[in-house]
Parts: structure tokens; sequence; C-alpha cells
């Protein structure tokens, strides 16, 4: 028991935060993963790159175990959590959203977000309504207040525009105390101020956060992101910072569509 | 439709009667009269059986409605307590009951029921839709039959009669009056305590799994413990009902907890109206009437009184057939069309 304390305690400060040793996923006879093995530093942002079916949710999907990996192992600020299952995962730090918005539709914008905050805390179970003055219902406002969605606080979700369920979508990540996210394509469908709003958020986010992001669109990859790495197949293709990645002329051949090349 | 309350124009205290809607008022002194203006057997075998059908409908209704699990269980929950009420307590099989007083048998019954209807969830909770409704259906038929098969515990196919209500407090809780209160008091508890706990942290988390169990997960919840423990929620209510069932009928055999009675607990939520607590009861009642009148009804048209099953089953296609969401839904659309304005068709405020 000591011992699992101490790795935990260490494994705050210094460790990864994230890091995958050869995690492959099959699907039947599809290789979704193949061998995936990387490293991400904690408060590093790091943006996935690659065509559609390059493996970018699966590899999503196997970090926060929606489902478990075929072989390898996952480890999250330095513990093996492979076999966890993904609230184990949440309640250590890891947030994340999602492509399609998964949320609430029957409940209103707050009481989303307080979910949310209630997921990564204490009285899960609590059969006690919240009192005005809650602190988690306290930060559930603030949160919805940081997302621009105040207006539609007690509007039911289903009832929502389209952009701002992307942005209730980015609140439930934000709930609790988040040390590592995964974005998946946060700026789809989204239009160019939602998309600037957007890029604001994610860069005004505090230094010690670091996190992941799938974006199609390279001009808000490419700004929100430190290092980048092009997933092909299933496999990591190239890994580098931002300019390389969009210099590389393979990259550029494969992902960018090499015609254009040249701006 | 604020669910966390949020901070009023002026605080307001819980005990502030005048926030109470006046529809509560009427219908709290309707009930509260009723025994004044009704007879023992409107007392017994309308108001007392319908509150008890409703406490077990409520129970479906909490699991149906908020976490989108249908369970044909409930009314073996029920059952369970009713059974144990005459184990653990007098029977006039008293080679089987054990003859414990009330307030040892009564409380112990519900709490197997609560562990049997835990262990129930926890197979059932794994699955979706209709397994979930088979796996139910499942536990319920071979608890029938277990009952009806087995003599030593059971007594089989006549099960346990002379199941007595207490006299306690200098009052003989079988007599029809105060039996009546003593259901409604429990039936009015297991209502609000469904309205409060729907709005928990527990009941926003069941709702939240409802509408998607996968994001739930994502955001650090034990999906599988929150269905769990919500059939142990729904478990206490059926419970309780149960041990008020036994002392209604007197008695319990493999017939209250046959697949036919477990149904008809489903059909009384979904035409009472899954969206709402009151639902089940307003199902309960409609339900009760029928089984009760509809026997007149056919032989003062001259038809066969054995068939009124059949009314009762026209009765629930008809209320169905015009809301799919029960009578509540019925009751919502008349409101939303009289808050309408006749020419332009714009919603009136007020």
């Amino acid at each position: 028991m000591a011992e699992t304390v101490a790795s935990r305690l260490s494994a705050t400060g210094t460790a990864n935060a994230l890091e995958l040793r050869g995690v492959s996923r099959h699907f039947g006879a599809l290789v979704a993963l193949a061998d995936i093995s990387m490293t991400v530093r904690p408060g590093e942002r790091r943006a996935v790159l690659g065509s559609n079916g390059a493996g970018k949710t699966t590899l999503f999907n196997c970090i926060t175990g929606d489902f478990a990996p075929t072989t390898g192992t996952i480890r999250l600020f330095g513990e093996d959590v492979t076999a966890f299952p993904p609230y184990e995962r949440i309640r250590r730090g890891l947030r994340r959203t999602y492509q399609i918005s998964l949320l609430f539709t029957g409940l209103s914008v707050l009481d989303n977000v307080y979910l949310a905050c209630r997921g990564v805390s204490r009285g899960r179970f609590s059969l006690i309504r919240p009192r005005r003055n809650d602190a988690l219902l306290q930060s559930a406002h603030d949160l919805v207040d940081a997302v621009h969605l105040t207006p539609v606080r007690d509007t039911l979700v289903a009832n929502l525009s389209y952009g701002q369920q992307r942005q209730l979508e980015i609140a439930l990540a934000l709930a609790g105390a988040p040390r590592f996210i995964l974005f998946d394509e946060p700026a789809a469908g989204l239009s160019p101020t939602e998309r600037r709003e957007l890029i604001d958020i994610l860069t005004g986010l505090p230094e010690h956060i670091g996190y992941m992001i799938i974006e199609h669109d390279m001009d808000v990859a490419l700004r929100v992101a430190e290092r980048v790495t092009m997933m092909h197949n299933g496999r990591i293709f190239k890994e580098g910072a931002p300019r390389e990645i969009e210099e590389d002329p393979e990259v550029q051949e494969l992902y960018l569509g090499g015609g254009h090349g040249g701006h | 439709m604020a669910v966390i309350e949020e901070a009023a124009p002026r605080a307001v205290r819980w005990w502030d009667v005048s926030r109470i809607p006046v529809q509560y008022y009427v219908l709290g002194v309707i009930l509260l009269i009723l025994p004044a203006i009704s007879g023992d057997f409107v007392l017994r075998q309308i108001f007392s059986w319908a509150m008890i059908l409703g406490m077990i409908s409520l129970s479906l209704m909490f699991l149906a409605g908020y976490g989108n699990m249908v369970s044909l269980v409930q009314m073996t929950v029920a059952g369970v307590a009713a059974y144990m009420v005459a184990i653990f307590g007098t029977s006039a099989i008293d080679t089987i009951s054990f003859g414990w007083p009330w307030w040892v048998a009564a409380p112990l019954a519900v709490l197997v029921a609560v562990v049997f209807g835990t262990l129930s969830g926890a197979l059932a909770v794994r699955t979706e839709g209709i397994y979930t409704i088979m796996i139910t259906l499942a536990i319920a038929a071979a608890m029938f039959y277990l009952v009806r098969q087995n003599y030593t515990l059971f007594n089989g196919f006549s099960g346990l009669n002379q199941v007595r209500a207490p006299v306690f407090l200098g009052v003989d809780w079988r007599a029809p009056v105060p039996f009546y209160y003593l259901t409604l008091v429990w039936a009015v508890l297991a209502y609000f305590a469904v309205v409060y706990v729907s709005r928990s942290p527990f009941g926003l988390a069941l709702q939240g799994v409802r509408d998607n169990a996968r994001r739930m997960a994502a955001l650090g919840f034990n999906v599988t413990a929150h269905r769990i423990t919500a059939y142990a929620f729904s478990s206490l209510i059926a419970g309780i009902a149960g041990v008020l069932l036994v002392w209604l009928n007197g008695q319990v055999s493999p017939g209250t907890i046959a697949v036919g009675p477990a149904i008809d607990i489903l059909i009384i939520a979904v035409v009472g109206g899954l969206a709402h607590p009151i639902g089940p009861f307003l199902g309960a009642i409609l339900y009760v009437l029928l089984r009760t009148f509809a026997l007149d009804v056919l032989v003062a048209f001259g038809l066969g009184g054995e068939r009124f099953q059949l009314l009762i089953g026209l009765g629930f296609l008809v209320i169905v057939f015009f809301s799919s969401d029960g009578i509540l839904g019925l009751w919502r659309r008349y409101r939303e069309r009289a808050r309408r304005d006749p020419v332009t068709g714009e919603a009136r405020d007020g």
C-alpha cells in the first residue's frame, strides 16, 4: 500500500503525463492501431493529425479506457492504467471531449456541468440536494460562464445550437482539476468566430494542463500545439515541431495533398 | 425548467408554504377528508389498493423514467416483502411462520426485498433495452415457480393466509380508515422521496446515465454502481408497498407475483406516464377503477361478466393510442392547447 502511495506521489511530480508502449487495437481482422509508442510531458500540448481512419479516435478511446488495447501498456502520470475502467482514469486527472457531442440532452446546461464537477469529486451517490451556496454548484456556474453559456444556463441541452453544444462539450472536460485533456476535433463544424473563441480557450488554459488535440484544420492545430504527431493507417508516421511537420515533404504528399504546397 | 434551484429574488425557505402549488392543497385536502365521504369498500378496495399499486409502479417509474431501465421484477420485489412479512410474522400456517412481532417482521421483510431487488438489478444492469426486460421477466417467472413449488417455506400453491396488519398504539390498522391513512402516508412519502431524489446528485447522475452512459463514465462516474443503487432505492419503495399489500389482502400466494401482475405494473406505469412520479398513481387509480367496475359495466350491457379483462385492455389501448406518454401526456397537451391563443396559435403567457 505504502509503495503505491509513494509511486503515486512521485507520479504527480516528475512522470510523463502520458506514456504509451506498444499499444495496438484490433477489431477482428482490422488493425486500427498498430504498435503505438509515444510520450507526452506534463503540460505539453500535442496535436494528432492524420486522415480519416488513421486511428486517431481509436487512440483516444484506448487512452480513456472506452475500450481496452489489444496489446501494450498505457501509463498516466507514471501509473499503469491499462486495466483501469474509464472512471478511474478520469478521477486521476484525465479528461476528454467527443467528436460527436455526447451530452445529457434531457438535462439543462447547468445540470450537465454540475454532473461533470460531481463526477470528479466525492458524494456522487449523495441523496441530499445541493444547497444554493454549494461549492460544486458554484464551480459549475463559473465553468458555464467561462464557456460563455450563462444566457442559456437553464436551457435543456437538446434545445442548444450546434456551436453551443460544442462549447458545453469543452466545459465538461474542464470540470474539476484536469491535468491532461483529450480534445477530439473540437473545432469541427464551428463558425470562424467560434473557432477563434476555441483557440482562445485552448491557449488560455493554465500551463500545467496538458492536452492532446485531434484537429483537421491545420490552422487551428498548428496554433494550439507545440508538438505534432502524424498518424497514418494506425501507425505513427512522423512526430515533431509544427513547423517541421508542416514543411516535411512526405507529410505534404500524404496529408496536405502535395498539389497545394508552397504557402 | 430550472432543475437545481437558483438564486431567487428573495430568500426562499423550504417551510414557506406559499411556494406549494395550489393543486397540492386541493389534492391533499381531498385525500385527507376522503374517509368522511366514502365507504369502507371504496377506501380499501379502490384507494388503498390503488396507492399500493401506485407505489410499486412508482418504483418502476423511477428506474424507467430516470434510468431508462424497464424492470419487470418490481412486483416480485413487493411479493418477496409480502411473503417475508407472512413468514417472519404470523399467518394461519404456523408451521412456517416464525411468529415474530410486526416491528421485527416488517422492517426485516423490506430489507430482504431490498437485497433481492438489488441482486436482481446487479444481474440486469449489464444489459440494455429489451434484454433488461427479458432478464427481469425471467427472474420474476423463476420466483413465481419457486414459491408455487416450494412447500417448506412458501406453502406452495395456496400461499400464506390470515396475515393481519398489527394493532399498534391502540389502533387496529387493519380497519379500513386507519389502513387508508397508513397507505396514504407511505404513498406520499414515497412520492416526495422520488421527487426529491430526482434532483439530488444521485438522481441527476442517474438521468445522466440514462441520457449517455458512456459520457458519464468519461466524467468519472461508475455507471454500473449507479444503476445497481437505483435498483436498491426502487426496491425500498416496492418492498414497503409489498408489506402494505399483504396487510391489505391478508394473504399472499403465487398468484400475487405471477407474470400477469408483473406486467400489470408495467401497464400502470406506462398508462399513467413515466415522465413524472405522479403518473404511476394516476395509472393505478385508473387500473383499479377498471378492475373493480368493468364487470358491472359489462353485465349492464348484457355481456358476460367474465370478459372484464377485455374492457381493461381496451381502456388502456385507447389511452396509449391517443397519448404515447400516458395520462400525463394527455394532460400536458391539454394545458399547452389551453395556453395557446385560439386565433393566432401563439403561446400566451400565464
